[in-house]
């Protein structure tokens, strides 16, 4: 019998019911050896809670799990690992005060009756580290890295033993171009090595990219399983949606009018942006491009005042910004969307409810005095929750029961609460699925001819490129370049960031 | 314009650079502990005594002792308000099991003691067990479990006594032991050493340390990368109980009586020595060896305080102050590395 072709999972009937919800509806689903096999669905079609249940975190409430021949009950995550199944979760399952090589190795140091092999351990990790090419410090406090960096654990660490069965949940979603290539490369090299891989994400490109075969859930039902080079991407949108959605971006008319954000040479205590100006105006999109860790995330932060300024000024509606703090900022009128949702934007116990209303409490609308009207906040907030298409489409439960895509969609929701002339969005549509992207981007346009100024950050350049009136491109914590009209295209961008080398060595 | 102000409040905060690099390279705590001991060298005669010093000693293993167990339970992210009450039970429980043995078996001096000492144990171990039980399995909050253990304890320590001292202990423990000098320092120095090396190997160098803190650090990362945290969350109040018993012992053992009312201020001192050495009450972070120089520290203190002949109503006032500033000092210190504002 040739391991190769064969079954390395395969899960029958499974059913898993959280409390109002059932997360997964008799679903089967088979992996062999040395194939990637995409989950693809909408935000909240049951894929990550697939995941859990294979790599043990949650147990299954009904159906069958064979893992290489053999069936499995009660799966622990330590068995799981044990058995070579290893996850890389979509939020992060990192201890932030623990370096580097510690999180690697949580849960399976290498240690002699409990005493730890430090140095076998740190070796280890550099090792991996060099092989996968990241770039990453094995001393550091996993807290201290970006977003992008934490991934990097994460992947590193599913790599750290013997991997039969790879389970990656949105990996690339914070990546630049080359940390994804590098990836792939090392999918390809698993997948010769006969490992099957599992592999979520929202981007069609990659996914036509990386697929043999891709099964579709929605509601927590497997819709298909089909090939991947037998299947267009109209045809997987409509698997996945249950409808035809044709457009993957929207036609937005942009009609700039007076300038509402002005910045001029603004410097960051922390270097991460030097001397960068930029200007935002109403009836228009302005677009910031630039690698992760170019510094885009911490402009726009910074003017959110959020990250703290060595130099330069920033105006709004022609009045200069004199304390930056995020409430004086919201009251007039500017609003940040953080891409790291779970640190920074949601109370994960709280309700969806007091998380959208959390920055407008101080707004007549909402409370009397320090009275809470909860009758308006709770109409406003339904409201905001419909027009999002929140899923489901209630407010009350908590935020954490919610799947990764419809948090972000609560972390959007805020910026709807308030009268707010200029959004600043970072990220905005990481981790959602193409069809909340496209209400998200519908949104914008609805912003938009309310006279609003929409600044967007994104490392996704197709979308900078679709949405945007006027294009700015960072690199290496500096403006390169603004692009307007037809400049507007990937190669000029692109060409932005190495054209910039020899320049910046020689200034 | 806006930036010269900033670079000139800047350029004022540099000014007392030297003060917080010098800080910086020996730490806080050691440069105040080193403060506190110069002043008290040269204007108090009296603290420099054999008899204050090995006053102070004593009394700052104990600290140390109950400081390190208590470490480990807020740096899983918890809570042990029953130390003070385990050290009463312990205390009781210890000398009624030696007098009642030595009673039986009036020769068998040993026997006495090591019953008594086991019985001592006994009575951290079941109450952290069920300590750690109650918030591991029952998810409730270590707040609410560990005052009620605490009043448990306390309640069985008065029933057992009706509030007399027990006596009755073999003298052997008592003048051997308890008041022993080895090697020209009180005995109790020697164990305290032992348990902080214990448990700074245990933290540094074991995978138990290392589950420890991550547990703290994120639960949630913890549980999915298999470690078992509620057996870690159980050994880490286990060990806290037990090493809140150990020092009712070596306390019992140098008064030479068991007593309910034995803790004193305890509780609160050992949760603030972890506080002032710097361990997160969001649990994760947290070193032994910083917590034993701020239990020093707080002793210390203490003995200035009473060779000033402060009004002991006083000393509880100041200590509660301190806590609260130490926590205070804390906060401020990560919020102006993280994202001090320009302004
Ligand atoms: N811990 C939980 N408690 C209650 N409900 C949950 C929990 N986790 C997930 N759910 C619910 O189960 C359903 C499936 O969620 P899941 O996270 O699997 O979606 P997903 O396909 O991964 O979506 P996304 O693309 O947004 O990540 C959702 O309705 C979600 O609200
Ligand atoms: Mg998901």
């Amino acid at each position: 019998m040739s391991e190769q072709a064969g079954t390395l999972l395969e899960l029958t009937g499974i059913t898993k019911r959280f409390p109002g919800v059932l997360a997964l509806d008799d679903v089967d689903f088979e992996l062999r050896h040395g194939e990637v096999h995409v989950l693809f669905g909408e935000n909240g079609a049951g894929k990550s809670t697939l995941i859990n249940v294979i790599s043990g975190t949650f147990a299954q409430d009904k159906g069958r799990f064979v893992f290489r021949g053999e069936e499995v009950r009660h799966l622990t995550p330590h068995k799981a690992r044990v058995m070579g199944i290893s996850p890389v979760f979509q939020e992060f399952s990192l201890v932030p005060d623990m370096t580097v090589d510690e999180n690697l190795f949580l849960g399976r140091e290498r240690a002699r009756f409990t005493l730890l092999n430090k140095r076998a351990m740190r070796a280890t990790a550099r090792q991996i580290i060099a092989e996968l090419g990241f770039d990453l410090d094995p001393t550091r406090k996993v807290g201290t890295l970006s977003r992008a960096h934490q991934q990097m654990v994460e992947i590193a660490k599913a790599l750290l033993t013997d991997v039969k069965l790879l389970i990656l949940d949105e990996p690339t979603a914070s990546l630049t171009e080359a940390e994804t290539t590098k990836l792939f490369a090392l999918i390809d090299k698993l997948r010769a090595q006969g490992v099957g891989i599992i592999y979520v994400s929202h981007r069609m490109g990659e996914i036509k990219q990386v697929a043999d075969r891709i099964t579709v859930l929605r509601d927590g039902r497997k819709i298909a399983t089909v090939a991947a080079d037998s299947v267009s991407d109209t045809e997987l949108v409509e698997l996945m949606a249950g409808r035809k959605i044709d457009v993957l971006f929207p036609r937005i008319d942009h009609r700039p009018g007076e300038r509402l954000l002005d910045v001029r040479d603004l410097t960051l205590v922390s270097g991460a942006v030097r001397e960068v100006s930029f200007h935002a105006r109403a009836g228009e999109i302005t677009g910031i491009a630039g690698l992760v860790g170019c510094g885009k995330s911490e402009l726009v932060r910074a003017v959110f005042g959020l990250e703290p300024i060595a130099g330069g000024s920033v105006s709004l509606f022609d009045k200069e910004v004199s304390s930056f703090d995020p409430l004086a900022m919201l009251r007039a009128g500017v609003c940040y969307f953080p891409s790291d949702r779970v640190a920074e934007g949601l109370a994960l116990a709280r309700p969806i409810r007091e998380n959208v209303s959390m920055a407008a409490l101080d707004l007549p609308g909402f409370a009397r005095g320090q009275v809470l009207r909860r009758t308006e906040e709770r109409r406003a907030v339904q409201e905001i929750a419909d027009r999002l298409k929140l899923r489901p489409a209630q407010i009350e439960p908590a935020v954490g029961r919610l799947s990764g895509g419809n948090r972000q969609k609560v972390v959007l929701g805020r910026g709807l609460s308030r009268d707010i002339r200029v959004f600043l969005f970072d990220e905005p549509t990481v981790g959602i699925d193409v069809g909340a992207k496209l209400e998200v981007y519908e949104l914008m346009k609805v912003l938009l001819d309310l006279g609003a100024a929409i600044v967007l950050v994104s490392s996704e350049l197709p979308e900078v490129l679709n949405l945007s009136n006027r294009v700015y491109v960072m690199h290496r914590s500096r403006m390169v370049a603004e692009l307007t009209g037809a400049d507007i295209n990937e190669p000029a961008v692109l060409a932005c960031f190495f054209r910039e080398e020899p320049a910046a060595a020689a200034a | 314009m806006s930036a010269t102000t900033l670079d000139s409040s800047r350029a004022a905060r540099g000014r007392h650079g030297w003060l917080a690099n010098a800080l910086r390279k020996i730490g806080f705590l050691p440069a105040l502990l080193i403060v506190l001991v110069g002043l008290l060298v040269a204007f108090e005669p009296r603290f420099m005594g054999t008899f204050n010093l090995f006053n102070v000693l004593r009394n700052s293993s104990a600290l140390m002792i109950v400081a390190s167990g208590q470490m480990l339970v807020l740096v899983v992210g918890g809570f042990d308000l029953s130390v003070g009450a385990v050290i009463a039970l312990t205390s009781v429980v210890t000398a009624k099991a030696m007098a009642v043995t030595l009673e039986a078996a009036p020769d068998d001096v040993s026997t006495a003691i090591l019953f008594g000492v086991l019985a001592g144990m006994a009575c951290g171990f079941v109450t952290g067990l069920v300590n750690g039980a109650c918030v591991a399995f029952l998810r409730i909050s270590p707040f609410m479990v560990t005052l009620g253990t605490s009043s448990i304890a306390t309640g069985v320590a008065l029933l057992l006594t009706n509030g007399i001292p027990v006596y009755g202990m073999p003298d052997a423990f008592v003048k051997e032991f308890g008041r022993a000098i080895w090697f020209g320092l009180p005995m109790p120095v020697y164990v305290s050493v032992a348990v902080l090396a214990l448990v700074w190997f245990m933290q540094r160098q074991t995978t138990v340390g290392r589950y420890i803190h991550a547990i703290g650090g994120n639960m949630q990362a913890a549980m999915v990368s298999g470690v078992n945290t509620n057996f870690y969350l159980i050994l880490a109040y286990t060990l806290c109980g037990m090493l809140a018993s150990l020092t009712s012992i070596l306390l019992t053992a140098r008064l030479g009586s068991g007593q309910a009312t034995m803790s004193g201020n305890l509780m609160l001192e050992s949760i603030a020595a972890g506080v002032i050495a710097g361990v997160s009450l969001r649990g994760g972070v947290g070193r032994v060896e910083m917590v034993a120089l701020s239990a020093l520290f707080l002793s210390i203190l203490t003995n200035a305080m009473n060779l000033l002949k402060i009004n002991s109503k006083i000393q509880t006032i100041f200590m509660g102050v301190i806590v609260v500033a130490a926590v205070a000092l804390d906060e401020f210190a990560k919020r102006r590395s993280r994202d001090a504002r320009g302004r």
